[in-house]
């Protein structure tokens, strides 16, 4: 566990009701400096509702939020030490971008030859140089983005709160842009806060990942933590693409559990579990493997459904017994595997992850 | 949104498309107003009507110190009115505009039932009002605040009164529907890049809704300017404003060319304040704010 001393914003049982909706559930989250932690999850999970309560556009109906070990809850977003990319940019659209950049120094009354120089700066920083005089309307999204991270950065603010903000823009450039982001948040060492319902984008870009649902972080960790050792059903199926195939432990030898399913025995690795226990197992489409013959353990028929190639990768559709479909995926083809074969799943035990009944019991 | 995008091109000619508007316009606004300014460089008739000699005779009439304090204090009331009508108005637009849609229709609905009556009826109600043995002065006198009634009708303050109230939802709506596009997210944007809520109103907020406030102006001022039903009835024909002056020439008084060339001023203060507009505002921003 981090130290306190390290989190720049921190929130405490945090609370947030509209109403009768209890959107955010009591929320510990600890927000390291210099990290790139995302707030991922479905629409209507809270996390811009989080967002909004640390820039202080909401109201947190209970609970404490520190900025720099400071209580910011009466604070106004004005002034707070923290700075927004919104969703829609919220570009000022009578200003011209280098007024729009120039916003927040100019209500600061800096000199007007030091803004000049930052602004010059924030804008090749965003490879915005030469737009100075343009208006918002003559930008295409991808510009008005770089211009509102401008905006927001040149306030030097220790913590970069970032909702959705490239939501709006098409698949090609929300890649380029990812990596761009990524880039700039280690150049400057400033804190990120992203909120995204895009799994993909959390995982190119975090440090951490908050996994988010109906008001509740489920799990938090580092994308390949998350990826390898969902600690729900949930997070298994959310992140990524899942084979989740529920059952009941019949034997425990150290952390091997051997499973019973619908379809078959199964293998896994998992600590903390006992005999007769339901649980379900979550296995990556990348780590299942089929052969002609059944393996040590497993016992789970399948019959190819199809294939879909995807270009680097050869998606394969398998239908088990009990009407189950798994999904499994490699690179190279094999044209020995045609539709209607019928085969054996299998896989490295410790690939797998066994996820306790209880932890989903949050779902409900 | 997008300013390249461009229009399907219709598959009318164009004459079909803007033929009968131009046609409509040409006809009944574009004629008759040239005609207006003809004439107002006509003879005065000696029984009324016009004879077809040139002269600027009317306008060296508008010159007179008379003609020159009526134009004045016309312009001066009609000024009152508008700001008087942008300073009430404007934070009770921003209020209407700030509350769910379902309960600013319903208020919006309150503030437009006044258009709905005659205006010669409620201005008879208004005199009913506030004559001397009116409900007004009943209170008043009621009260102690007075110890005879007060002569309201027929005072520069009760046409003042009756212009703003007259006007008011004028200035209301188009200031609305600019509060009411305002995104939050602007507001939000601004505070969170350190503006104070007075900064906010002042950078962001007035300029962002500055189409809604000249829109106001305009169809304040303008009409406020050439009223005569209002400044007639309640000002009792006792004090003289630009409209009275223009109906008494066209009608009583009949100097077709003085009530022309009135009215051609009349037309150059409205060309005035549209073209200052046009200078400040792009097409753009008319259209879209």
């Amino acid at each position: 566990m981090p130290e306190p001393s390290d989190s720049i914003v921190s929130l405490h049982q945090v609370e947030k009701w509209y109403g009768n909706n209890h959107v955010v559930k009591n929320m510990n989250l600890d927000i390291q400096k210099g990290e790139f932690l995302t707030l991922l999850g479905p629409s209507g999970c809270g996390k811009t509702t989080t967002l909004r309560m640390i820039a202080g556009f909401e109201d947190a109906t209970s609970g404490i939020i520190t900025v720099q070990g400071e209580r910011v809850e009466e604070k106004e977003p004005y002034q707070r030490d923290v700075n927004t990319v919104f969703q829609n940019y919220s570009l000022f659209p009578h200003m011209t971008v280098y007024d729009n950049v120039a916003y927040g120094p100019t209500i600061k009354k800096m000199p007007k030859d030091d803004i000049r120089k930052k602004v010059e700066e924030m804008l090749a920083l965003v490879q915005m140089s030469g737009y100075e005089k343009r208006r918002p309307e003559a930008l295409s999204g991808g510009q008005k983005q770089r211009v509102a991270i401008a905006r927001a950065l040149i306030n030097n603010p220790r913590v970069l709160l970032l909702d959705e903000p490239l939501g709006a823009l098409d698949l090609k450039l929300r890649k380029q842009m990812q990596i761009e982001l990524k880039r700039l948040q280690k150049k400057l060492g400033i804190t990120f806060v992203y909120v995204t319902h895009d799994q993909e984008e959390a995982m190119t870009m975090s440090d951490r990942i908050a996994v988010m649902r109906a008001g509740v972080i489920l799990q938090i960790g580092s994308p390949l933590e998350i990826y390898n050792h969902p600690n729900c059903r949930f997070v298994a199926d959310f992140i990524g693409e899942s084979n989740i195939m529920d059952g009941t432990v019949r034997s425990v030898k150290g952390n091997l559990l051997r499973v019973e399913t619908d379809d078959g025995m199964i293998l896994t690795e998992g600590d903390g579990f006992k005999g007769g226990e339901k649980i379900c197992v979550s296995i990556r489409p990348e780590y299942l493997s089929i052969s002609k013959d059944v393996q040590d353990g497993f016992s789970v028929r399948a019959k190819i459904k199809d294939h879909i190639y995807m270009g680097t990768v050869i998606k394969t559709s398998l239908d088990l017994d009990s009407g189950k479909e798994l999904k499994f995926s490699r690179f190279e083809p094999d044209p020995s595997l045609k539709e209607g074969d019928e085969r054996y799943v299998f896989w490295d035990p410790a690939k797998s992850v066994a996820i306790h009944l209880e932890a989903q019991e949050v779902d409900a | 949104m997008n300013a390249a995008e461009k229009k399907p091109r219709s598959k009318l000619p164009m004459i079909a498309q803007v033929g009968p508007v131009s046609l409509w316009m040409i006809l009944f606004v574009t004629i008759p107003m040239l005609f207006i300014v003809f004439i107002s460089f006509m003879t005065r008739g000696t029984f009324g009507g016009v004879e077809y000699t040139p002269t600027l005779e009317s306008y060296r009439t508008l010159a007179d110190v008379i003609y020159l304090n009526v134009i004045l204090k016309s312009i001066r009331v009609a000024a009152v009115t508008t700001i008087t009508c942008l300073l009430v108005g404007y934070p009770f637009a921003y209020y209407i505009a700030r509350k769910p849609p379902d309960i600013a229709s319903r208020l919006i609905m309150l503030l437009m039932i006044p258009l709905w009556t005659n205006s010669l009826m409620r201005l008879n109600a208004w005199m009913l009002v506030f004559q001397t043995n009116g409900p007004v002065n009943k209170a008043l006198l009621a009260m102690g605040l007075i110890e005879k009634p007060v002569m309201f009708l027929y005072t520069d303050g009760l046409v003042l009164l009756g212009l703003i109230t007259n006007f008011l939802p004028f200035a209301v709506l188009p200031m609305y529907s600019s509060i009411e596009k305002l995104q939050n997210s602007m507001l939000e944007a601004s505070a969170d890049l350190g503006a104070k809520p007075s900064v906010t109103f002042w950078k962001i907020t007035l300029p962002l809704t500055f189409p809604g406030i000249f829109s106001a102006i305009i169809l304040t001022f303008i009409p406020a300017l050439g009223t005569y039903t209002i400044t007639d009835m309640l000002g009792g024909g006792k004090v003289l404003y630009i409209g009275n002056i223009i109906k008494n020439q066209f009608g009583t008084i009949r100097n077709w060319p003085l009530g022309a060339a009135l009215s051609v001023l009349l037309l150059l203060i409205t060309a005035l304040l549209i073209f200052i507009y046009s200078r400040f505002a792009s097409i753009e921003e008319m259209e879209v704010l």
